[in-house]
């Protein structure tokens, strides 16, 4: 492990994550990635052979019933978006299909 | 009267009637005025809103309030619906969210009257505030200082006399490490103590909300107030909260404290080491008995967390795409409308982002990720072992005194390495205190206690053993206004 992370790595990472990237931030994030990962290598070197990874800590989910509870108010939830119709109750994006 | 200090006095004044609810509010919204333009702990002050509720709980006072009239300053990655919650932010910089956290709701219930919202680094991802898009913090014992961080904010607003109490979160060392640097107390509650419910998630396995306070009754009192079961977490834990406040008789006679020696001789400044020491022959001479423990996969907390909380981030992070809340930037596609929305996120939150994504990435995930869970798991064994044969383990909680702003920004390990002593309570989920323990150059000193799981109370008691034998100093900048 602890590969050296190139520009194209990187930039594939970015889009995985929806993240866009100036050239500079792309060759800076290449250097601290590479010496993150290198420095979060230690964890390879420990015997973790019939260890189950620690999926919840101490107190674990508490059960509950799946009853109907009251949710937000939609009006005030859609006043927070950058854009909604409020006439049909939904959020609005740029056109996805067609033109 | 003046307005006391301290919480509980303020509490029985405003009951008792000898101060009112507004003059408690207008003295406090007064010495932000006068002292946060130097220190940045605000980076929102609601002065009509708390007024107005001031004035309310004068004229309708509840019954059975245990922090009536007691302002409090909250991190502004905890939802409240009356103010912007940025969590310090440009995606969230006009976010004013339609629900407010379970904790502002047990807040309020218990008469308190929240002032403002406090700066933190960007979705509290950092150890010094500076992350922060609105700009950092500054230390109330040296403005070219650091306060730590990631609630950096909170620390300050408690350190420098402006609120006797404030809410932080806690998913590395948030709560501890920047109350270590700032000379108060800060407390990490076991995870599933505290409802979660409105806290701006980060790493969700690790996120816990805790208390800043001045003195150790003022932080139990906070501290009961917000714990305790929310249906509205499915990670709260059905687990009594006590007394605290009442109970703080500072006994600690025949407690065991274990000392991981073999931890302290790296990286810990000469300064901290000799307060953190003195500290340990403090709470021996009270009576407890000192023991060395040995935590021999404490070195890889550090790399576990990074890994963990990293990928925790990146999927919690995700839902900021511009569509639903925050600011969204102009586009013709929807893609485009991520891409430049989240362009919006700072340097620090985007390299987080981007280890998250690449640890969980198809390929990488067993070697990092799955192997980091399984780490943590040892680091959890480890820590049950110990709390077999003592009932707290003892580190410093910060190696280092405060550093000056701008000192670690560009060596993005190194700033992280500020946690070592704090991410692995988080990743064992259990509870951990800072409590001050002098100082270093001229700077606080913390000391950080752990506990097994729900033993906050061992905490507390400890932390008020130490507050008797080492009264706790304020800055200059807080005693003289």
């Amino acid at each position: 492990m602890a590969d050296i992370l190139t520009r194209t790595d990187v930039e594939r990472i970015a889009a995985l994550a929806r993240l866009e990237l100036t050239g500079d931030e792309t060759a800076l994030f290449a250097a601290q990635l590479t010496a993150i990962l290198a420095y979060a290598d230690q964890v390879q070197q420990v015997d973790t052979t019939a260890v189950e990874p620690a999926a919840l800590t101490a107190s674990g989910p508490g059960g509950r019933d799946d009853d109907l509870e009251p949710s937000l108010d939609r009006e005030a939830v859609l006043g927070q978006a950058p854009a909604a119709d409020r006439a049909t109750g939904l959020f609005k994006v740029p056109r996805v299909l067609g033109s | 009267m003046s307005v006391p200090a301290r919480a509980a006095d303020i509490r029985d004044a405003v009951a008792a009637r000898q101060v009112s609810a507004a003059e408690v509010c207008r003295d406090a919204l007064n010495r932000i005025a006068r002292l946060d333009p130097g220190i940045h702990a605000f980076l929102h002050v609601d002065v009509d809103g708390a007024m107005a509720r001031a004035e309310r709980l004068d004229r309708n006072p509840p019954a059975d309030a245990p922090l009536l009239g007691v302002p409090v300053a909250v991190k502004d990655n905890i939802c409240t619906r009356s103010m912007p919650t940025t969590a310090a932010s440009r995606l969230l910089e006009r976010y004013v969210p339609p629900y407010s956290a379970a904790v502002i709701e047990r807040l309020e219930r218990a008469g308190a009257v929240i002032v403002g919202k406090t700066n933190c680094d960007e979705f509290a991802m950092g150890s010094s505030t500076e992350h922060s898009a609105f700009g950092p913090t500054r230390n109330p014992w040296a403005a070219d200082r650091s306060p730590g961080g990631s609630s950096g904010g909170s620390a300050a607003a408690v350190a420098a006399g402006m609120v006797p109490l404030a809410l932080g979160s806690d998913t590395g060392g948030s709560i501890r490490q920047p109350a270590a640097l700032c000379g108060v107390l800060g407390l990490k509650p076991t995870y599933g103590r505290v409802s979660r419910y409105g806290l701006i998630a980060f790493g969700s396995s690790l996120d816990q909300i805790g208390p800043f306070a001045g003195s150790v009754q003022d932080l139990a009192c906070l501290f009961e107030a917000i714990a305790g079961p929310d249906p509205r977490d499915a990670t709260s834990a059905s687990v009594p909260v006590d007394h605290y406040s009442a109970a703080l008789s500072g006994d600690v006679a025949g407690l065991r404290v274990g000392v991981p020696g073999h931890l302290l001789n790296e990286g810990v400044e000469p300064g901290v080491r000799a307060a953190f020491d003195s500290a340990v022959r403090e709470l021996q001479q009270a009576g407890a008995q000192i023991t060395d423990v040995q935590l021999p996969h404490a070195s890889l907390a550090i790399p576990v967390y990074y890994l963990v909380a990293n990928a925790e981030a990146s999927s919690n992070l995700a839902r900021y795409d511009g569509v639903r809340y925050g600011t969204r930037a102009d586009a013709q596609t929807v893609a485009d409308v991520y891409y430049h929305s989240r362009a919006r996120f700072g340097a620090e939150v985007k390299r987080r982002i981007m280890i998250g994504t690449f640890v969980l990435s198809a390929g990488y995930y067993d070697a990092y990720y799955r192997k980091a869970q399984q780490v943590r798991a040892l680091i959890r064994r480890e820590y049950e072992e110990v709390f077999s044969r003592v009932d707290t383990v003892a580190v410093p909680t910060s190696p280092t005194v405060a550093f000056r702003i701008g000192e670690r920004t560009a060596d993005p390990l190194q700033m992280y390495l500020s946690d070592v002593f704090t991410v692995a309570a988080n990743l064992a989920g259990l509870p951990a205190i800072s409590i001050p323990c002098g100082m270093s150059e001229g700077l606080p000193v913390g000391l950080q206690l752990t506990a097994r799981a729900f033993d906050e109370a061992t905490l507390l008691r400890a932390a008020g053993a130490l507050e008797r034998r080492m009264p706790i100093r304020r800055p200059d900048a807080a005693g003289s206004l």
